[in-house]
């Protein structure tokens, strides 16, 4: 597969004539770079094969396709202002993330997308906002993150909290490190364990929450990473007066066909590929809990 | 002791505390400072003083024999180290160890627990303020325990 032009049985190769049209229908991006950022975790930058590269809201995602192997929905994590390439990081974790993770520069995947509700990221303008993130959850929240240093001066105060398993899994541990430069972000990372050669702090992340100094009337909190982190942190800025209209985490389902049509994704009476996968609090706390949905 | 009135007044576990409250508080308080690297106190040590922290970082730690020390938790201005000096037998259960220059305000534990045990409203007072801490730190605990980041 390396290297060509290749349209898999089955789906239909995306041409600048027909993209849009069918969203069952796959664009062709090349490989153009690919780095390690943890032991299982790969970032790929994908350049499109043949006419100008899919723009993205932050929060939204594609479909990538291993071809023969299968499709996965992973989040955009790059800049959106860089319409020259789209970048996911993919951790490794089954079959199709492993194959999409193991694609070398040069090799052709097939992409659908951008679907999905994103980050609120204009209706935040004007407000302090919070971004929470655990582990992988970075990935999804980057392209924000972005968004706000650009344009800093539409926002308040930006604080951002990180949290991951163990220092050697601090994901873009070298872009955070350039964030806290910036001087007018505030940026707190913790790792849930770590020996005494760590001197940052341990502690789970929703614990980092009391700690900031939050305008809860001013403040929009986006949250993303594992369900249960999200849940503990969406409690703590409830506590911390965060009303739930106020609060958006990024939900994670099996998706499929990412326009809502399959069900794979129903979450309550959303479905996570077209109504989130970010999504307002309010909207979902009384159903994020059940563990029957 | 205004001064150490005064601190106690700043700290946020302590908002709301009446001045009657503060001031039989204050009566069993002083002043801290530990360097980097200096101990607040070692496990199985008597928990007869805790602390209330004003600047700089602790680190939670447990050892076990032939290993590097385990960091559970890390606090940080405004949280409360320690919570042994209300549970029998009185004994710290942990390392707590500074990990940049600490100021603090000790409580002595038994003087507490004497005001505690005489002024029942003041030590009703103390333990809802002691409960939600735990409860916190419970709850953390239980995230930790979860691996949340692991794969499944």
């Amino acid at each position: 597969m390396s290297g060509t032009d290749t349209t898999a049985v089955g789906m239909t190769a995306m041409t600048p004539a027909n993209r849009g049209t069918d969203p069952f229908a796959s664009q062709l991006y090349r490989v153009a770079r690919s780095y390690r950022e943890l032991a299982d975790t790969v970032t790929l930058e994908l350049t499109p094969l043949a006419g100008p590269c899919a723009t993205f809201a932050p929060g939204q995602f594609n479909m990538l396709y291993a071809f023969g192997i299968g499709e996965i929905a992973i989040s955009v994590s790059g800049n959106r202002t860089d319409q020259s390439k789209l970048i996911h990081t993919i951790r490794e974790v089954g079959a199709v993330s492993r194959a999409v993770a193991g694609l070398g520069v040069g090799e052709v995947v097939g992409l659908r997308g951008p679907f999905g509700v994103g980050w609120p990221v204009e209706a935040a303008a004007g407000s302090d906002v919070i971004l929470v993130a655990g582990g992988l959850g970075l990935a999804p929240l980057r392209p924000a993150i972005y968004h706000l240093m650009e344009n800093r001066g539409r926002y308040g105060r930006v604080t951002i909290l990180f949290g991951a398993r163990d220092p050697h899994q601090l994901l873009f541990r070298h872009e955070i490190e350039q964030w806290r430069e910036s001087l007018d972000v505030d940026i707190h990372v913790t790792v849930d364990h770590a020996d005494a050669g760590w001197h940052g702090n341990v502690g789970v992340v929703p614990m980092l929450v009391p700690r900031v100094d939050l305008d809860p009337r001013e403040t929009v909190a986006m949250v993303c990473g594992p369900e249960v982190m999200m849940r503990f942190t969406a409690n703590a800025l409830r506590s911390a007066g965060l009303s739930d209209d106020r609060i958006y985490v990024s939900m994670e389902r099996n998706m499929k066909c990412g326009i809502g049509l399959c069900g794979h994704c129903q979450f309550g009476p959303t479905f996570v590929c077209k109504d989130g996968p970010v999504m307002r609090y309010d909207r979902i706390a009384g159903i994020f809990a059940m563990r029957e949905i | 002791m205004e001064g150490l009135e005064t601190i106690l007044a700043e700290q946020p576990f302590l908002a709301g505390l009446a001045a009657e409250h503060r001031k039989l508080l204050s009566g069993c308080a002083r002043n801290h400072r530990f360097d980097a690297g200096g101990y607040l106190f070692h496990e199985g040590d008597a928990a007869d003083e805790f602390f209330l922290i004003r600047h700089g970082r602790v680190a939670l730690e447990i050892s076990a024999p032939g290993q590097a020390p385990i960091v559970f938790t890390t606090l940080g201005p405004g949280d409360v180290v320690g919570a042994s000096w209300i549970i029998p037998p009185y004994r710290w259960m942990f390392d707590a160890r500074a990990l940049d220059l600490v100021r603090a305000v000790g409580i002595d534990a038994a003087c507490l627990r004497g005001k505690c045990d005489s002024d029942h409203a003041f030590g009703y007072d103390m333990m809802k303020r002691f409960l939600p801490v735990l409860a916190q730190r419970l709850q953390a605990t239980r995230l930790q325990v979860l691996d949340v980041y692991g794969k499944r």
